[in-house]
């Protein structure tokens, strides 16, 4: 185990040195700067502000030099924001960001479940088709079209809820957002459920729970439900890329101060160093989760070996 | 279940002078699954729409028109009412659709053609080369894509061929893993190794052997691929990075619908459905090609 940890981890810090390589010169490559703007700087202040972030050295050496602040964990200045680090907006952003994920993926794996036991053990039924279509809708429709779709029905039209804002993580506020952001992952995961739910329920053991003469309740719920999720544990990686997908939109939509807003608005001013602490977090963020979900899954499932 | 007809020998008969290929059955089972054949249908006619439709409205995408702006739909010859600047909505719909069929389409080539590639020859040589190659695609997956998609459209400026590319080379990994896995178990057949034994190279065994047997878990996967591809366009030009104005993509139109829903819902709400219903077809189509061409997994 702690083998086949160390192993992932030492994949890892190539993928990450990779990541920010490759970002790196791709925002490098970009035209404009960071301290572009409609009054032209004069020569000798532009060379005192590139020289007071280390811009006026070869660009190898500045990535030397970024590699080795971000070896110490200083992901440096902001180049838009004066007086504030990366660190600084990262830390100051991040709460948004995470509390909308997290709710939306509590949410997606309650109601996803949920729909997806109903739907297997009703298989081809009414349920199951409704729960179904529910699903392929889910993943046809982009948050892009439902965020602003229920922004216009339930909030503008009916006034139930707050068009945008965060008002502090209102719950009014979070309504919308969270849905938005949970409606595809609901898809997936009752599709997954269902699926796992199915092939568990034809199962030897599950044969021999009925044997005995256990309730049918006490069997889904404690004998094949357990099992039926274990798929889910492997979607965890993939289900915080989409999230993170999705934040960029709904954030933009719902105009919360999150990361995802933040990214866009920094890659588009240049603003380098913010994009790639952004880039640094985020790709860190999955490499971790794609290792704790497999990790859970060995530890949940004793037929896996970790090789 | 014909075959128990009383007519039997007549039956036989045929069947000796028509063979059954493992094709045509795939063919009479995705012709079984209606949500798959409708599916055919509504594509088709949408196809059909975005190639002739631009050339068939009465405006160009577009034609400004000061005196026309905002008019709901079935008012002054505009069918789905025009937009901000009075430009008529169908033209524009008609536009985006085949701007964002096309990019689906050619991105899904893209990413057909290096995963296929990179995939078949992992698969075929094996050995330290397949563990190097699969390790690089284990490597690019756990990239946080969509952020060098958008740096990648913020640094080239957003050119429709740059985002063609862009979204095709992220696309090819999960082609490469089937593809891989699928030459796994065909390397070791024995019509390859007949090749082989004819004194054919590896290049000729994996194009001319390996790369058509791959043809079915290819094509399904590439039906999937297409409504992905669609959909990564137009979050693109949703967030103002993919197709620029005055060109149109559903993704583009749904960002301006977006942002002018209260005057003009019309503005969102057709392109919206445009979209759903295009995606919507692809997924049925490739689940439908999926249950045809691989009936296990039902």
């Amino acid at each position: 185990m702690l083998r086949y940890i160390g192993r992932r981890l030492l994949i890892a810090i190539p993928t990450l040195f990779l990541v920010i390589t490759a970002a790196f010169f791709m925002m490098r490559a970009a035209p404009g700067s960071p301290f572009d703007s409609d009054r032209k700087l004069l020569p000798e202040i532009e060379a005192n502000v590139l020289a007071k972030y280390g811009m006026n050295k070869p660009l190898g050496q500045q990535y030397v030099d970024y590699l080795a602040g971000v070896a110490k964990g200083d992901l440096g200045p902001s180049l838009k924001y004066r007086d504030k680090s990366v660190l600084d907006i990262l830390k100051e952003n991040y709460e948004v960001s995470l509390k909308l994920g997290l709710s939306a993926i509590a949410i997606a794996s309650l109601v996803g479940v949920s729909l997806g036991v109903m739907a297997a053990l009703r298989q081809n039924g009414t349920t199951d088709h409704a729960v179904m279509a529910v699903a392929i809708l889910g993943v046809c429709i982009p948050t892009f079209v439902t965020a602003p779709l229920l922004v216009l029905g339930i909030a503008s039209k009916l006034g139930w809820l707050p068009t945008a804002g965060w008002n502090d993580g209102a719950l009014a506020n979070l309504v919308l957002p969270v849905t938005v952001l949970a409606l595809p992952q609901i898809a997936i995961i009752s599709r997954l459920t269902r699926a796992g739910m199915i092939e568990v329920l034809r199962s030897n053991y599950i044969r021999t729970a009925r044997a005995k003469g256990l309730p049918e309740r006490l069997i889904v719920r404690k004998h094949a439900l357990r099992a039926a999720i274990l798929p889910l544990v492997s979607y965890l990686g993939p289900a915080c890329a989409g999230l993170i997908t999705g934040s960029l939109v709904v954030e933009k939509i719902f105009n919360l101060p999150g990361l995802g807003k933040f990214f866009v608005i920094s890659a588009l001013q240049r603003d380098y160093t913010v994009v790639m602490g952004m880039v640094i977090v985020y790709a860190a963020l999955i490499l971790t989760l794609n290792l704790v979900a497999d990790l859970l899954y060995a530890v949940l499932d004793p037929r896996v070996r970790l090789a | 279940m014909t075959l128990l007809a009383s007519d039997g020998s007549e039956r036989i008969e045929r069947a000796a002078v028509k063979g059954r290929s493992l094709w045509d059955d795939a063919a009479r089972r995705l012709m079984a699954n209606k949500a798959a054949v409708a599916s055919m249908a509504v594509l088709a006619v949408l196809v059909i729409l975005a190639v002739v439709g631009p050339w068939l409205t009465p405006f160009a995408y577009d034609q400004v028109d000061k005196d026309d702006v905002w008019l709901a739909p079935l008012t002054a010859g505009h069918l789905l009412g025009s937009d901000a600047l009075g430009r008529d909505l169908l033209a524009r719909l008609l536009t985006g659709l085949r701007v964002s069929l096309a990019i689906g389409m050619v991105a899904t080539f893209v990413s057909l053609v290096i995963g296929v590639a990179w995939g078949a020859t992992a698969g075929y040589v094996g050995g330290k080369v397949d563990e190097a190659m699969m390790r690089i695609v284990d490597v690019l997956y756990s990239l946080p894509f969509i952020f060098f998609v958008i740096l990648l459209m913020v640094t080239f400026g957003s050119n429709i061929v740059l985002i063609f590319v862009a979204i095709g080379a992220v696309e090819w990994l999960t082609m490469s893993r089937i593809v891989r896995g699928q030459t796994l178990t065909l390397k070791n057949k024995e019509f390859v190794e007949a090749a082989r034994a004819a004194g054919l190279g590896r290049a000729g065994v994996i194009a001319r052997h390996i790369v058509p047997n791959l043809l079915g878990p290819v094509v399904v996967y590439v039906t999937l691929t297409i409504p992905a591809v669609i959909l990564a366009e137009s979050f693109l030009s949703f967030l103002g990075l993919g197709v620029q104005p005055p060109m149109a993509s559903l993704g583009s139109l749904i960002a301006s619908g977006a942002s002018d829903m209260e005057l003009a819902p019309w503005l969102l709400i057709f392109p919206s459905v445009v979209m759903v219903l295009t995606l919507m077809c692809f997924n049925f189509i490739g689940d439908g090609l999926r249950d045809a061409i691989d009936p296990r997994d039902r």
